[in-house]
C-alpha cells in the first residue's frame, strides 16, 4: 500500500539553515547538508530545501548543498527558491535533485510548467501554491510570502497546474502556516479533489494529532513541515508512530 | 567494475551517487568496448519507452546489451528495466530489448492516481541474490505509469496498487527494479551493494 509521506522542509539562505537549529551529534550547526543526513537517519521520506537566497552567489552555494547532500543522502530530494527558467531546472537536477519547485514563476509564466514536464518529465515538477481565504469565500493564489495577491483562484490554478504537467502540488495555506494550530482542512480538500495528482500538505503543522488529522479528513499524500523538526519538537520518527498507531501507512 | 549505460535517458547522477557511497567502482560509459570489459552493467532509464528505445537504437547498442547480457550481470531500473522486456505499448507498441519474457503497459490504477509515484511495500516472490536482507513490507521508492507483464517465476518482489506490480525481476543474470533502488534508502542500497557482489562471485 503507497505510503503517506513525511517530508521536513530546510529553509536555506547563503548555504545555511535559517532557523536555528540544534541536532545533536552533527558537526556543524544549520549545516543543510547535515540537517538531511540527520532528517534521513530519522526516516524522513523525502527533504525538501527551500532557496531563500536572492543573490547570483548564494545560487551556487545552493547547486553545491544539493550535490553534497545527493552524495549522502538516498531519498528523494526536492528544490525550490527563486527556479524560473528550464535551464535552472537542468542546473539543479544535474547536481542531483530528483524533484524542483517552482512557485511564482509558475503563477508569472505557466509555460515553465509544460516546458519542465516536456523535458525533464512531470515526476520533477512540483507547483508550489501558496494559498489564502477570500473574504467572499475560496483561496486567492498569493505570491512573495503572501504579500501580493495574483487574483487567481487557487483551486482553479491547482487544475491548471496539473493540465500543463506538474507532476504534484505543495499546497501551502497562508492562513494557518506559522499558527501551529494544524493544517487547512477545507484548502485542503478543496484541492485534493479538483486534481488527480499528488497534493502535499503545508502550513500549520503543530502537533503529532494535525498530522493523522490530515491523512484522515482529506486527500493529501504527503505533509510537510519546517520549524517542527527544525527546533527538534518532533522527530520524524516520533510522526512515524503515531500515524502507525492510527493505522495510517508509513514507510518503516 | 560496473558500466552505467549512458545513452542519453537516464538519471545517471543519482545512480552515479548511490555507486560512489557504497565505494563501488564505476564508470558512465557509452563506448561498447568498455561495456565489453566491465564485469557488470546497469541501464538506467527516465522517461517514455519508445523515445528510450530509439535512443538505444541510434546509440548502437542494441546489439552490444543482447550480447553482453549473455555474458555478465544487468540490472535494468525504472525504465532501464521496462526495456528488458520483449515490447512497450506506450503510446505505440514499440521493440524492447527483449531479454525478459513479458509487455509493458499501462497500470490499471482502478481511480488510483496515476503515475504510481511514492513510497511502497514489497513482498517476495522469488527470492534472488538482491533480495538477501529484504523483508516483506519493506517499502521503496516508485515513479511510474507503466508496468511490466511477465509470468509469476521471473517476479522477484511484486507491491501492490489497485493490481499486483513486478518490483523486482530476474531472470538468469539479468536483474530489473522498477522502483530507483539509487532513491529507497537502506533497502535499496542493499540490494545495489549485492549487485555488485554478484561480479566478485562469477570471478
Amino acid at each position: 500500500m503507497l505510503a503517506k509521506r513525511i517530508i521536513p522542509c530546510l529553509d536555506v539562505q547563503n548555504g545555511k539553515v535559517v532557523k536555528g537549529v540544534n541536532f545533536v551529534g552533527i558537526r556543524e550547526v544549520g549545516d543543510p547538508v547535515e540537517c538531511a543526513v540527520e532528517y534521513d537517519r530519522q526516516g524522513a521520506d523525502e527533504i525538501t530545501f527551500l532557496d531563500i537566497t536572492a543573490t547570483h552567489e548564494g545560487r551556487s552555494t545552493m547547486i553545491d548543498v544539493v550535490r553534497n547532500t545527493a552524495r549522502r543522502v538516498f531519498v528523494p530530494l526536492t528544490v525550490g527558491g527563486g527556479i524560473r527558467t528550464v535551464d535552472d531546472f537542468r542546473e539543479i537536477l544535474r547536481a542531483g535533485a530528483d524533484k524542483i519547485s517552482v512557485n511564482s514563476a509558475a503563477v508569472r509564466n505557466p509555460q515553465l510548467i509544460h516546458d519542465a514536464a516536456e523535458r525533464f518529465g512531470s515526476q520533477c515538477v512540483v507547483v508550489a501554491i501558496d494559498a489564502k481565504r477570500r473574504p467572499d469565500g475560496g483561496f486567492t493564489v498569493v505570491v512573495n510570502g503572501g504579500r501580493i495577491d495574483m487574483k487567481l483562484d487557487a483551486i482553479e490554478w491547482a487544475k491548471t497546474c496539473e493540465q500543463l504537467g506538474a507532476g504534484e502540488i505543495l499546497l501551502t495555506s497562508m492562513d494557518t502556516d506559522g499558527c501551529r494550530n494544524g493544517f487547512d482542512l477545507e484548502l485542503t480538500n478543496a484541492v485534493t479533489e479538483a486534481v488527480h495528482i499528488p497534493v502535499i500538505a503545508s502550513g500549520g503543522c503543530g502537533s503529532l494529532e494535525h498530522f493523522s488529522e490530515v491523512f484522515e479528513k482529506t486527500g493529501a499524500d504527503a505533509a510537510l513541515a519546517a520549524s517542527l523538526f527544525h527546533f527538534r519538537e518532533l522527530t520524524v520518527e516520533q510522526v512515524k508512530d503515531h500515524l502507525t498507531s492510527r493505522r495510517i501507512p508509513v514507510r518503516r | 567494475m560496473i558500466a552505467i549505460i549512458d545513452y542519453g535517458a537516464g538519471n545517471l547522477f543519482s545512480v552515479r551517487n548511490a555507486l560512489e557511497y557504497l565505494k563501488i567502482e564505476h564508470t558512465i560509459s557509452a563506448d561498447p568496448a568498455v561495456l565489453e570489459a566491465a564485469d557488470e552493467l546497469i541501464l538506467p532509464g527516465v522517461g517514455a519507452f519508445p523515445d528510450a528505445m530509439r535512443m538505444l537504437r541510434e546509440s548502437g547498442l542494441v546489439p552490444v546489451i543482447r550480447e553482453q547480457a549473455a555474458k555478465k550481470p544487468l540490472l535494468g531500473i525504472c525504465l532501464g528495466m521496462q526495456l528488458l522486456f520483449e515490447k512497450g505499448v506506450e503510446f505505440e507498441e514499440t521493440e524492447g530489448l527483449g531479454l525478459i519474457e513479458g509487455s509493458v503497459r499501462l497500470i490499471d490504477a482502478g481511480g488510483l492516481k496515476i503515475p504510481h509515484m511514492g513510497w511502497n511495500d514489497l513482498t517476495v516472490l522469488n527470492p534472488c541474490a538482491l533480495t538477501v536482507e529484504t523483508q516483506n513490507g519493506d517499502y521503496v521508492y516508485f515513479v511510474h505509469s507503466y508496468r511490466a507483464e511477465t509470468p509469476d517465476e521471473t517476479i522477484s518482489c511484486y507491491t501492490n496498487y489497485h493490481e499486483r506490480i513486478p518490483a523486482l525481476v530476474h531472470r538468469g543474470l539479468i536483474y530489473g527494479a522498477q522502483f530507483h533502488p539509487e532513491k529507497s534508502g537502506s533497502v535499496g542500497l542493499a540490494m545495489l551493494r549485492n549487485f555488485a557482489g554478484l561480479a566478485g562471485e562469477r570471478k
